[in-house]
């Protein structure tokens, strides 16, 4: 493996700090520049998974929560390949999910969204890429929900994503979206990103993925910054 | 001199958003379903040295946001350490960690890598945690390339219950955050 190069974020496809058309963006974006720091030791390692163990059903948010029976909804699965700039696919990543139910409803206690909370369904899932850079995840869809920002807000349905990577430059948190959602043209947060990082977050309905008689399959691939050192073809 | 490497567009950030802890730091909150870090860096019993480090993040009114996330990656050659808390569990919206000082790196003053997440935050925040009793401060290289009067908002105070290291998201006592 050869040595770690370091991308800065590319504003061409990142959102902005500050969004104004996100409300909560305004008191809670940095205002001055940031400062630009030489990569340290401290910055070129992840974090270390210690001897934590992933539970068995942790991939599979339909039963990982299972009280009285399955959880309610439409049940899909979502995989996809996480690399880095190079395309070099990154093994032994954590990855972790969140998300709303079926009826668009957070188990999170600040929830206040008037729809039923499914006994059977958390909503929380995690796993680690396999050598390849693969993963996958069994879970319900989520809802659309109405938020606070604006009148007659609703966003669109999504699953929230938290990876890694091999150093602090290449965390990522994320959402993936479903394809032609409605709603993506009155959300603020899915608009705060460039026009052309947008259709990055949209996963796409994939019959390879998909499994017959049980679950409707959405690839969702994912690029984390930085790559390793690969020799050039002409010098 | 041509590459035929091909650059794959970055997977665009988002908001970790204000439900965050059921899935993040989920025996936090007290929900049901194992956490696999926490706050407790170092196990006590093991480590002389353990240090806390508290603190509460403020946003640009100076209220104490309760939905945020802080993650603490260090990492100084010997120890390799990683912690995660919310702000939201304690009526306070403190966060805190225990863990230990890292050592010197290459005549560096010691420091604590921190992200900062949070609803409103499209993109996380990286920041460090230096300490106010090292003498090394006076001669890092990092924190001469800051502004003098910015310098102390990164600097963690040394108190009798550990170091306090207060984050703002904006105004006069903005904290440096860094490009990384």
């Amino acid at each position: 493996m050869g040595k770690l190069i370091y991308n800065q974020f590319d504003m061409e496809l990142q959102p902005p700090y500050k969004a104004p058309d996100y409300k909560s963006t305004i008191l809670r974006a940095p205002s001055k520049p940031l400062i630009i720091t030489k990569k340290n030791l401290s910055e070129l390692s992840g974090p270390v998974f210690k001897d934590f163990k992933l539970g068995i059903l942790d991939h599979d948010l339909t039963k990982n929560a299972i009280k009285y029976g399955d959880p309610i909804g439409e049940r899909i699965v979502v995989s996809g390949k996480v690399t880095n700039e190079l395309g070099q696919p990154i093994p032994n990543t954590l990855i972790e999910i969140w998300q709303a139910n079926a009826a668009g409803k957070y188990i999170h206690k600040v929830d206040q969204h008037d729809a039923p909370l499914d006994p059977n369904f958390l909503g929380a899932g995690r796993c680690m890429t396999d050598a390849n850079g693969n993963y996958k995840f069994y879970t319900i869809k989520p809802g659309a929900y109405p938020w606070g920002n604006h009148h007659n807000a609703w966003r669109p349905n999504h699953i929230h994503f938290s990876l890694f990577g091999g150093d602090i430059s290449s965390r990522l948190i994320t959402q993936m979206y479903f394809p032609k959602d409605p709603l993506f043209e009155f959300d603020p947060i899915y608009n705060a990103i460039p026009k052309r990082g947008r259709e990055l977050l949209v996963s796409s309905l994939d019959l390879s993925i998909t499994e017959p008689e049980y679950a409707l399959g959405y690839r969702f691939d994912i690029v984390l910054r930085g790559h390793n050192e690969t020799p050039f073809e002409n010098k | 001199m041509t590459t035929t490497n091909k650059i794959s567009p970055q997977t665009p950030s988002q908001t970790i958003g204000p439900y965050f802890a059921y899935g993040l730091t989920p025996e936090q909150y007290g929900y049901n379903f194992k956490s696999w870090v926490d706050n407790k860096m170092v196990d006590p019993s093991k480590n002389l040295n353990t240090i806390t480090i508290y603190g509460k993040v403020y946003d640009g009114k100076g209220n104490a946001i309760n939905d945020a996330m802080i993650e603490l990656w260090q990492n100084d050659g010997e120890t390799k350490l990683f912690g995660r808390y919310g702000t939201g569990s304690d009526e306070s919206n403190h966060f805190s960690f225990l863990t230990i000082k890292p050592n010197s790196v290459d005549g560096q003053a010691p420091y604590i890598n921190v992200i900062v997440y949070m609803r409103g935050q499209l993109l996380h925040s990286y920041t460090r945690i230096y300490f106010s009793d090292e003498e090394l401060n006076n001669s890092d290289i990092t924190l001469k390339s800051i502004p003098k009067e910015r310098q102390h908002t990164i600097i963690a105070n040394k108190t009798s219950d550990g170091y306090e290291f207060n984050i703002y998201m904006q105004g006069l006592k903005e904290t440096v955050f860094f490009q990384i």
